[in-house]
């Protein structure tokens, strides 16, 4: 039978605030267990949340960066459960009201191809503490640092039908809350968590299967693993005659496996009500429209302008347009040697290669785009040939030179287009050389076009790599012919 | 809506509420005539009225993001019972 995977994606994005969502401590990644845990994170008795501004205001750029409706007026409420890493006995957040309403976010597969994934809602809410198990003689250690960090819970429709498309889609949220400023993204200090709902139904059935709820999955590699792991659980279970059964489980990245998280079931009861020490939050027209108008050029934005105005190919604007970082790394390069496929290719090309190879992100690289836009500018201008390009690029990426133009200066890289030195240079190679010279006079005209490749060889090499190469062609062939 | 005893012992249980068994009864009794209300008012024609999520009439109040909370660990974790290391210890929860 043929199977048809059926998938729903909760993300929880930390919200890139100073502060807490409802409290004054810091949000600081890093610090001293319990350091950054104030009486309201703890709750304490007879402390008050107030509720963070910049929370609010981040939770409704997103919601614009996804076209959706924003909530006039939304409701926190309580989650009622019992677990030491949530003092208070319930977590704040939103339900019945949520900041977020229904939008929509464009992903784009690894063929190129797109499709939108609609969003049910997005809400706000805090994170709990963290809870060590190691090294405590039985017992269990609890941080409370991250209780009360904020959080936005961005819960989409089941529009995903593999594990290929959840990663284009958390790779879309990542991109968008990363463009906005709302989120450093960083998943694995566990900014960016995913927990993912997956059913499988035989295809072309309309009713949806009975799905499990993997918890926990914190990279975009370990997201498409433990998905289709999970898929070819269900099938397997089905397909020996058994039913799956509604429950939470676990990733576990080691053994690459999910497995059951029995203990959560019963406490599956969380007797949601509106907090009653937080009112109302109303937002009005002139707010939201203040905020639409900061947004940011957005990653479908400035794909369009790549296309249209840059004149880039599809594929090319949606790797550049990827993340923030690597588009504004494009851009600077690009507005420096004032050429846009230039730019692309050596972007995409040498820089994200040696990256990759390093393990570094763009921010990361030793080359910053304004030296990258300074060496293509002497590719433009002839200055330097493409081999010669590739040992400055180098040269700037182990700190040899802080310009491109000190590098073709000290490494003397300067290509030479000058007739008469060129001449001088085939002439000497021509001169040593005097068997192949014959062997290519010898030779029917349809054969020469390869031998000269070897003269091509001697002439780069005797003047160093710095001789233009098409001039040398040229000029070769003149000679040779006699 | 009627509660039974089950009822009464598990919404205990969720809201981690010791309760004798021999009251249990008398609880489901309390809580299905307190329900038995409930649906009275359910009846009530409410098409005109905005849901109420609080009964003040006032809505929520931001504050600035700004970190305004110096660490007070060591104050906060005198009541603790056992400390280690920074952290509080609690019996081992593990899933």
């Amino acid at each position: 039978m043929q199977w048809e995977a059926v998938i729903g994606l909760e993300v929880h994005v930390q919200l890139a605030t100073q502060s807490k969502i409802f409290s004054g401590a810091s949000t600081a990644f890093g610090a001293e267990p319990n350091s950054q845990a104030c009486a309201v994170d703890l709750g304490l008795p007879g402390v008050l949340p107030v509720l963070n501004e910049k929370a609010v205001e981040m939770a409704v750029k997103f919601g614009l960066g996804v076209k959706a409706e924003i909530g006039r007026r939304s409701i926190f409420e309580r989650k009622n459960y019992f677990y030491p890493d949530l003092p208070k006995g319930y977590q704040t957040t939103q339900m019945d009201a949520p900041i977020v309403g229904p939008g929509v976010v464009d992903i784009v597969l690894e063929d190129g191809a797109e499709r939108s994934i609609r969003i049910h809602h997005a809400h706000l809410e805090e994170d709990a503490g963290k809870s060590l198990h190691e090294d405590f003689q039985g017992m269990t250690g609890i941080d409370l640092n991250r209780a009360g960090t904020p959080l936005l819970e961005i819960v989409s429709e089941p529009d995903m039908r593999s594990a290929k498309e959840a990663v284009a889609y958390l790779k879309s949220i990542h991109a968008l809350v990363t463009y906005l400023g709302i989120s450093d993204g960083n998943m694995a200090e566990g900014s960016m968590r995913c927990d993912a709902n997956v059913s499988v139904r035989p295809k072309g059935q309309e009713t949806l299967g009975t799905r499990c709820e993997i918890k926990n999955i914190n990279s975009f590699r370990f997201i498409e693993r433990a998905i289709n792991h999970e898929i070819e659980r269900q099938i397997e279970l089905i397909e020996d005659g058994g039913r799956v059964v509604q429950e939470t489980r676990l990733y576990d990245a080691d053994l690459d496996e999910t497995r059951s998280m029995r203990s959560k079931e019963e406490a599956n009861d969380y007797r949601y009500f509106p907090c009653p020490d937080l009112l109302p939050v109303d937002l009005d027209d002139a707010y939201i429209d203040y905020l639409r108008s900061q947004m940011p050029e957005l990653p479908e934005e400035k794909k369009a302008r790549f296309v249209e105005e840059l004149g880039l190919s599809v594929y090319d604007a949606n790797v550049l347009a990827s993340s923030r970082a690597m588009a504004e790394y494009f851009d600077r390069t690009r507005e420096i040697c004032g050429d846009a496929k230039q730019a692309a290719n050596w972007v995409m090309g040498e820089l994200t290669g040696r990256l990759n190879k390093e393990g570094l992100e763009i921010q990361q690289s030793p080359v910053a785009a304004e030296q990258l836009g300074g060496l293509i500018k002497r590719i433009i201008d002839n200055t330097i040939n493409g081999k010669a390009a590739k040992q400055v690029f180098a040269a700037l990426w182990d700190g040899e030179g802080h310009t491109a133009d000190d590098i073709i200066e000290a490494k003397g890289l300067k290509q030479v287009t000058d007739t008469g030195a060129i001449e001088r240079v085939i002439d000497e190679v021509m001169a040593n050389n005097p068997a192949q010279v014959e062997q290519y006079r010898a030779a029917e005209p349809d054969k020469r076009g390869k031998m000269v490749g070897f003269f091509v060889g001697q002439v780069m090499k005797a003047s160093k790599g710095t001789a233009n190469p098409q001039m040398v062609n040229q000029l070769l062939k003149q000679k040779l012919e006699g | 809506m009627a509660l039974n005893q089950d009822d009464v012992a598990k919404v205990a249980h969720l809201a981690r509420l010791a309760i004798d068994s021999s009251n249990t009864q008398a609880y489901a009794d309390d809580l299905t005539s307190i329900l038995a209300l409930v649906d009275q008012m359910q009846t009530v024609d409410t098409q005109q009225v905005d849901p109420m999520s609080h009964p003040l009439d006032a809505t929520q109040r931001l504050r600035p993001d700004e970190v305004t909370e110096a660490d007070q660990r060591n104050l906060l974790q005198q009541g603790a019972p056992a400390v280690e290391q920074g952290l509080f210890l609690v019996p081992k929860v593990i899933e």
